[in-house]
């Protein structure tokens, strides 16, 4: 047989760039994104608008791009990523890097030259802030990185009305907020019941560094404040009570959910059902609660 | 038996070969997508108040 050193390296597959970009993380970040465009109060052609959720979608691939290059070592030691193309060797890094980059500037500069240069700035502070803030600074030191880092997911809803209006209000301000405090309590719960797999790598998450009694209290105390950011645009006026109503009885569940999670004593990661119900319902949440918001700001209106 | 060094280096030459075609193709359909949206944005904007 002949030895792997006489033979060429082989490149990348181009679906391997496209596990690169985080495909489902991408999926949640276009459909906020889309979200803060619709709600907006002003029409935007459907090219434009499509571009501008187009280059959230590019912004938000270059992110997870450049994210699996710098934590392919990370990656490498986590059952849940050990398969990504970096970690298992079928793509060399300075690829990732060129791609995530390449992808990265594109995106903003495209969303500048066809939009507007306030959405297209505020999707160049996004990524820097999802790679440099979260990735870089905070992941492997704090276990209070998703909570500052979390704004960086939180961004688009702020994109995509920007995009459509060239300016930032109110409603969009409070779309971040509720994406930004949603985090914790979807992310610690998710950490609860793979805590094996952050201490294999040494990642500092809260159930890692602070046991998991301090996360339980911790996603019952976030999912407050997120529940009220919520529902206030209803009574500040910005929404209808279809919004307010929907965005009331979501947050309950949630708040249950989170109760149950802040209850729960359940040191086995296989038998924490009320973890994963929350997480499961915590995506659920996300999408049921902007849809609620683009139908009554648009259809109810 | 032992497998043929010739045919081993054939068959990683043909993967080789196969994944910069599909590269190729799909940087091919991305470009020319891209064209196509321009033209469409340039229109849009030029059709904006």
């Amino acid at each position: 047989m002949a030895s792997p050193e006489s033979l060429a390296p082989l490149p990348a597959d181009w679906r391997d760039f496209w596990a690169l970009t985080k495909p489902p993380v991408m999926t949640l970040v276009v459909f906020t994104g889309l979200c803060g465009l619709l709600a907006a109060p002003t029409s935007v052609h459907p090219v434009l608008g499509f571009t501008a959720v187009l280059c959230i979608a590019l912004g938000a691939g270059a992110a997870g791009a450049l994210n699996q290059w710098y934590e392919a070592d990370l990656d490498a030691k986590m059952r849940r990523t050990a398969a990504r193309p970096l970690p298992a060797g079928r793509m060399e890094r300075g690829a990732a890097l060129h791609f995530g980059v390449g992808l990265g500037v594109f995106s903003v500069i495209l969303l500048g030259l066809a939009v507007n240069w306030l959405s297209a700035a505020v999707l160049a502070v996004s990524i820097l802030f999802y790679v440099l803030i979260y990735t870089v600074w905070l992941k492997r030191r704090t276990p209070q990185n998703i909570v500052i880092g979390g704004a960086a997911g939180a961004f688009p809803p702020v994109i995509g009305w920007a995009a459509a209006t060239g300016r930032i209000d109110l409603l969009p301000v409070l779309m971040f907020l509720t994406v930004f405090l949603w985090t914790p309590p979807h992310f610690w719960a998710l950490s609860l019941f793979v805590r094996s797999d952050y201490a294999a790598a040494g990642v500092p998450m809260m159930p890692v560094v602070a046991g998991a009694a301090r996360t339980r209290r911790g996603v019952l105390v976030y999912t407050l404040p997120m529940a009220a950011s919520a529902v206030a645009p209803w009574p500040l006026g910005l929404t209808g009570a279809a919004y307010g109503i929907a965005a009331a009885l979501l947050s309950a569940v949630f708040l249950a959910l989170a109760a149950a999670v802040a209850r729960s004593e359940e040191a086995d990661p296989a038998l924490m059902m009320a973890e994963r119900r929350l997480f499961k319902f915590s995506i659920l949440y996300l999408f049921a609660l902007f849809a609620a918001l683009v139908i009554d700001r648009t259809l109810l209106a | 038996m032992t497998p043929d060094p010739l045919d081993s280096r054939r068959a990683h030459e043909e993967l080789i070969r196969r994944r910069q075609r599909s590269r190729a193709i799909v940087t091919a359909l991305l470009l020319g997508a891209l064209v196509v949206l321009t033209f469409a944005i340039g229109m849009a904007r030029m059709m904006q108040p």
